[in-house]
């Protein structure tokens, strides 16, 4: 491979091999992302039911 | 006088406690996320720049290290799952349950990657996106299994209830496990045959095969962070009510 634009056309299936790449990326990041927005959002919440039942 | 030693007993029961688990978890991340982004790093690198084109497919076959270790993994986690299942089942183990429906999400991703990654891989060198063969099928299957066990997870009330469903449906959709990896030698299909499981010798060149076994590692390793990740979220919803969970909460 001589040059990037080389590598990113990919022999002429750059279309199929960067999409496949990307879409798995994307799913992935998704999975790990997810449960730590959730398991902040649940804290939160459980913290203010916490407090409102101190009052 | 028990069989088994002392220490081991201990260690189950320690790991099989919630808040235990819990804390456990966070201090394996960061290292299996270092591990995940360096085998991650060079199998990224030897699959896309270092292994040499294939002679018939091109570079399109470079969709290889991440649609074969997906499907390994589409498979390997269905299979933790079902043992997950049946400890919970024999057992009663309350982290059994959490593994298990911690891991469906991810399963399910894998699978949707295999199956997508196969479709952008069959369109340039089949001509076709999708075929109705056993390989294919069965893959498709499996997808479902996975979206059962969630489905079935969120439709029942009661987590005790909910999690004997779906190690049930768990252990009796593992049958498909074996039909979907023999499923190349048992029909005429048109998805290739082994070529790495091979027993003999793989027919894939060593330079192809490192990094497919880099990325293999780096998706196992991917599957134990990310399903921790959930299983956090999972362990804090059932405790919330708890007194380790409360003290959590003051710490912040």
């Amino acid at each position: 491979m001589n040059s990037f634009a080389e590598f990113l056309a990919m022999g002429g299936y750059g279309f199929y091999v960067w999409t496949a790449y990307g879409i798995s990326f994307v799913v992935l990041l998704l999975n790990v992302l997810i449960p730590m927005i959730q398991k902040k959002q649940f804290l939160r919440e459980l913290a203010l039911k916490q407090k409102r039942a101190k009052k | 006088m028990s069989i088994i030693p002392a220490f081991i007993v201990r260690f189950y029961h320690k790991t099989a406690s919630p808040p235990y688990f819990y804390s456990l978890s966070n201090k394996l991340t960061p290292w299996l996320s270092a591990i995940f982004l360096v085998l991650l790093g060079y199998g990224l690198y030897a699959g896309l720049y270092l292994a040499p084109t294939d002679y018939q497919q091109g570079d399109s076959y470079r969709i290889i290290y991440i649609h074969v270790p997906a499907a390994w993994m589409s498979l390997f986690i269905y299979v933790v799952m079902a043992v997950a299942g049946a400890i919970s089942l024999i057992w009663r183990m309350k982290i059994a349950d959490v593994v298990l429906i911690s891991s469906a999400p991810i399963g399910a991703s894998f699978t949707f990657i295999a199956l997508v990654t196969g479709s952008l891989w069959g369109k340039p060198m089949w001509g076709t996106w999708w075929v109705w063969d056993a390989r294919l099928t069965s893959e498709l299957i499996l997808l479902f299994l996975y979206l059962g066990v969630i489905s079935l997870y969120g439709a029942i009330e009661d987590r005790r209830t909910a999690s004997k469903a779906v190690a049930i449906l768990a252990l009796v959709g593992v049958v498909n496990i074996p039909i979907i990896h023999y499923s190349v030698q048992w029909w005429n299909t048109l998805h290739q045959g082994p070529t790495v499981t091979k027993m003999d010798k793989p027919s894939i060149h060593m330079d192809m095969l490192i990094p497919l076994l880099v990325m293999a590692a780096a998706f196992k390793f991917y599957y134990a962070i990310a399903m921790l990740q959930v299983a956090k979220v999972e362990i804090l919803i059932r405790e919330q009510n708890t007194q380790w969970v409360k003290k959590l909460l003051e710490k912040k």
